[in-house]
């Protein structure tokens, strides 16, 4: 059931300050796509546009639209909070809520959505485990606390949490970069997996992992100092890569800048 | 700044978010004369506070022990205090009581609105109204003691009539909420209300502070499985804060045990001669209380004595509600890191 | 309900399969807002006794501190009955005794928090901190008891001013202490460490440098510390009984001071007298309410921040 996400001319700011300028491109169903660019260049302000967690920032707002099928994130009648439901978030660090349980974690959002019937808990974490490759190595100790696993084990368990929810969308904050190469590729292997049944959108600093990961690659940069940021060029992954049609763009990618 | 009204910190008792090691006894001291003298100086200080508290004990214990061996009932069950004379009888029953249930009811009604004030200045209130709305509740650990007690007296008393007449009426066949005709503002329950008043900035300050300092990646971790705002609070911040909560209430337990004027001034003392009462609008006398008001007598070392026992076990008491204060957050900072 | 979470209840058809998980969005959605309304109302229900207290006392005592002689007459030869008189002896008498306390309090705390973070290890440190600890939660009635037992019981003094602050410097040197301590901590330690480096002694780097970076903090601390112990009342009413005139030999006699003039005018029932004990209490409050400001406002030219 994954959703296409359409930005349309999309300004993102704190209090006063224009973070983020004219942003418009579409995100298919069961694709990665990836978001890159320098630091500070707003990709992963973007990124939290996509399920609300901006506005979590005091001043933080955004004008523009997200559409997630048709139906706009930002009209008035949208909860917040459901949005955040369907469109699904991993962090840059994994953050495993520290007083629970592995088995706790992966049912801490559906326990919110007051799922009390413990046999379908059980089910639901077992599943998410597996979706997120992790079952067989925590499954002889879902009780003991989750921050206890190893970086890339938690940082897994929090794709599993996330994806408890049976989420549309699911969001990636450059969820490998506080990972080892060994973590990273297992992620990078999940993610391969899980694009089968959610649309994903994954902001890296990595570009041989937004390469290997991804369909559509967007490339993020300021104007200039102190101006806003702003999407340079989208495309499928394959040509941004090879053959982009900026200039900025290809000087990112080859090392020229950045 | 966080210089606290509760003289103690919690963030000092976590480690370097960093990770480095913390700045204590770096080894850069040489063997000059005026790095020995300061030095010097420096731990005779750290070993005078060792020293002040170890006498404060001693001297209780010393001047107490006399007494207690003239005592002709058992210290700890008897409710007499009959302190002077060839046969003394005193004992600490009514005290350990009526100190015991005020603070009981001062925990009661402070920590569930201390929480709830915390979380007001740390996750709800509007960003301009966060640092005044902190400086107003510190403010009311400003006012001194003594005029909690009159005001209690003279003026907000008098509106507890009702709620003590409307508890009587329906609950006071439950020995606790028996009228026993006392006025007001001049009950246990009253005071405790007071008290908590009293020890409502000390649990508000320390849980604020713990609440603060719950991380963003808890909180948005939450946010981002679709919790409401509450459900956020209950997921990420309060187990977070809890072992805080805990060391909070009971700084606040180990204050309203020996909070004395305000208490000396509202509490009715009791008739020697009146009937036992588990009720709590009654009178009665905290071992602070009773020690302060009958600070004119002390003219024999007899009478003396007696009151620096009840001085003691009130010591004692303070020190290990303390103590489990401070291992609470001991454990706590074993469990961060 | 959006019509986003209508389209969340249609049982997705890949795993992991969850169905329904929105039933209770209605209930959700009320408990967060009455959880936002509790937490509004716990603060303005804690406003009420500060204001309460503020106006009562404004409105009852405000008119005593217009008058001049409120400051600068004592109590002399003025009975409960009769109007007149001020506080000038209990001020000056708390002024006094906050002064004396502060001097015999700021060199130990001081001190002692330097021990603490830049000397102690191991399980002195530990202990001491631990005493600290167990000092801040002394009953003030219980250092009393314990001046008590030492200065009249052991020594044979008299209760005089100076034993009632030796019984606040015992309240005041936690506070110090745990104040100090926390400002120290916040000097970086790359400052210590350029220091090191010119080949200054240890000493001499934590008086030139650490702690002139901590002092605007350390004297918020003080104040703090000073405010607190100034309304006390429990050591003064065991220590230094109250007296109607002025008073200034900290080791002979009476002397008198705010909390003291509230506890004896406290117990009567002439108007005068209530008058005064509002007076009093709003001068007291006043006093302790400048000192609180004078510390925060100093706290903000700290020249280390968290």
């Amino acid at each position: 059931m994954a959703k296409r996400i359409d930005v349309h001319d999309l300004d993102i700011f704190y209090g006063d300050f224009k973070a983020v300028e004219g942003v418009s491109m579409t995100v298919e169903p069961r694709s990665v796509t990836a978001f890159i660019g320098p630091s500070g260049c707003g990709k992963s302000t973007v990124l939290r546009t996509l399920n609300r967690m901006h506005e979590v920032i005091p001043g933080g707002r955004v004008s523009g639209k997200v559409l997630l099928d048709d139906q706009d994130l930002y009209a008035p009648s949208m909860d917040p909070v459901a949005v955040r439901r369907t469109v699904g978030m991993v962090f840059q660090r994994p953050n495993p809520f520290p007083t629970m349980s592995i088995k706790d974690n992966v049912a801490a959002g559906l326990r919110l959505n007051g799922v009390k019937d413990k046999k379908k808990v059980d089910e639901v974490v077992e599943s998410s485990l597996k979706g997120a490759n992790l079952w067989n190595e925590v499954k002889d100790r879902l009780d003991k606390p989750g921050a206890g696993l190893s970086g890339g084990q938690q940082q897994r368990l929090c794709i599993a949490r996330a994806i408890a929810v049976s989420p549309q969308v699911l969001l990636m904050d450059e969820p490998c970069s506080a990972l080892d190469p060994i973590s990273t590729l297992a992620i990078e292997d999940l993610i391969n997996e899980l694009k089968a049944r959610y649309t994903i959108v994954i902001v890296t600093h990595n570009m041989q992992q937004a390469a290997r990961v991804s369909d559509q690659t967007a490339f993020f940069n300021l104007k200039a100092t102190g101006q806003p940021g702003r999407l340079v060029e989208v495309g499928a992954t394959q040509k941004i890569f090879s053959n982009p049609d900026e200039q900025a763009t290809e000087d990112y990618i080859s090392g020229r800048f950045g | 700044m966080s210089t606290s009204i509760t003289g103690r910190s919690v963030i000092d008792e976590l480690p370097d978010p960093e990770g480095r090691p913390p700045l204590t006894g770096d080894r850069a001291s040489t063997g000059r004369w005026g790095d020995r003298l300061f030095g010097g100086a420096a731990t005779s200080s750290g070993v005078l506070v060792i020293a002040l508290v170890s006498l404060v004990g001693l001297f209780l214990v010393i001047q107490a022990v006399p007494s207690l061996l003239n005592n002709n009932v058992n210290f700890l069950t008897s409710t007499e205090w009959v302190p002077s004379g060839a046969q003394p009888r005193f004992g600490i029953a009514a005290l350990l009581w009526a100190t015991v249930i005020t603070s009981v009811i001062a925990m009661a009604v402070a920590v569930p609105l201390g929480v709830a004030v915390a979380l007001f200045i740390t996750q709800y209130a509007p960003p301009w109204l966060s640092k005044p709305a902190a400086a107003i509740i510190d403010l009311l650990a400003a006012v001194p003691s003594i005029v909690y007690g009159f005001w209690g007296l003279n003026v907000a008393g008098q509106y507890f009539e009702p709620v003590q007449n409307f508890l009587n009426t329906y609950l006071g066949w439950i020995p606790l909420f028996k009228d026993v005709g006392t006025s007001a503002k001049s009950t246990l329950a009253f005071a405790g209300l007071i008290l908590a008043i009293m020890i409502l900035p000390i649990i508000t300050a320390i849980s604020r502070e713990v609440f603060a300092q719950v991380p963003t990646a808890h909180k948005e971790g939450a946010l981002a499985l679709g919790a409401t705002k509450w459900e956020m609070i209950r997921t990420a911040v309060l187990p977070f804060g809890k072992p805080g909560v805990i060391s909070g209430a009971m700084l606040g337990l180990g204050r309203a045990l020996g909070e004395t004027l305000a208490i000396m001034i509202l509490l009715s003392a009791l008739n020697p001669n009146a009937a036992w009462s588990w009720s709590i609008f009654t009178g009665g006398e905290t071992f602070a209380s009773k020690i302060a008001l009958n600070a004119g007598e002390f003219d024999s070392p007899q009478k003396t004595g007696a009151y620096i026992a009840a001085g003691l076990v009130l010591f004692i008491l303070t020190f290990v509600v303390n103590a489990i204060a401070r291992i609470v957050i001991e454990r706590r900072k074993a469990f961060t890191e | 309900m959006s019509t986003l979470t209508q389209a969340a209840v249609e049982p997705s058809t890949t795993p992991p399969v969850h169905t329904d998980l929105t039933g209770m969005s209605g209930r959700r959605a009320f408990t967060d807002r009455a959880a936002r309304v509790v937490m509004w109302g716990a603060f303005l229900l804690a406003c009420i006794p500060l204001v309460w207290i503020l106006v009562s006392t404004l409105v009852k005592g405000g008119h005593m501190l217009l008058s001049g002689s409120w400051w600068s007459l004592s109590q002399n030869g003025i009975t409960s009955r009769v109007v007149g008189g001020g506080a000038a002896h209990a001020i000056q008498g708390t002024l006094m005794q906050a002064a004396v306390t502060a001097i015999m309090s700021v060199p130990i705390g001081v001190l002692t928090a330097i021990y603490l973070v830049e000397y102690g290890r191991g399980r002195l440190a530990k202990v001491v901190s631990f005493m600290v600890d167990i000092l801040t939660g002394v009953p003030s009635i219980v250092a009393a008891l314990f001046i008590y037992a030492l200065w009249v019981t052991t020594f044979g003094f008299q209760r005089v001013p100076f034993a009632v602050t030796l019984a606040l410097t015992l309240l005041m040197i936690p506070t110090i202490v745990r104040s100090t301590e926390e400002m120290l901590k916040l000097v970086p330690n790359e400052l210590r460490e350029a220091s090191y480096a010119l080949g200054v002694p240890k000493w001499r780097t934590i008086v030139s440098i650490v702690l002139p970076t901590a002092f605007s903090g350390i004297v918020t601390g003080v104040l703090l510390g000073l405010a607190r112990v100034m309304g006390e009342t429990a050591p003064l009413i065991i220590l230094g009984p109250y007296t109607k005139s002025m008073a200034h030999d900290l080791f002979n006699g009476l002397m008198a001071t705010l909390p003291t003039m509230i506890n004896q005018d406290r117990t009567e029932a002439l108007q005068p007298a209530l008058d005064r004990v509002w007076g009093a209490a709003l001068t007291l409050i006043l006093l302790v309410f400048v000192l609180n400001l004078l510390g925060r406002f100093l706290g903000r030219f700290s020249k280390v921040k968290n």
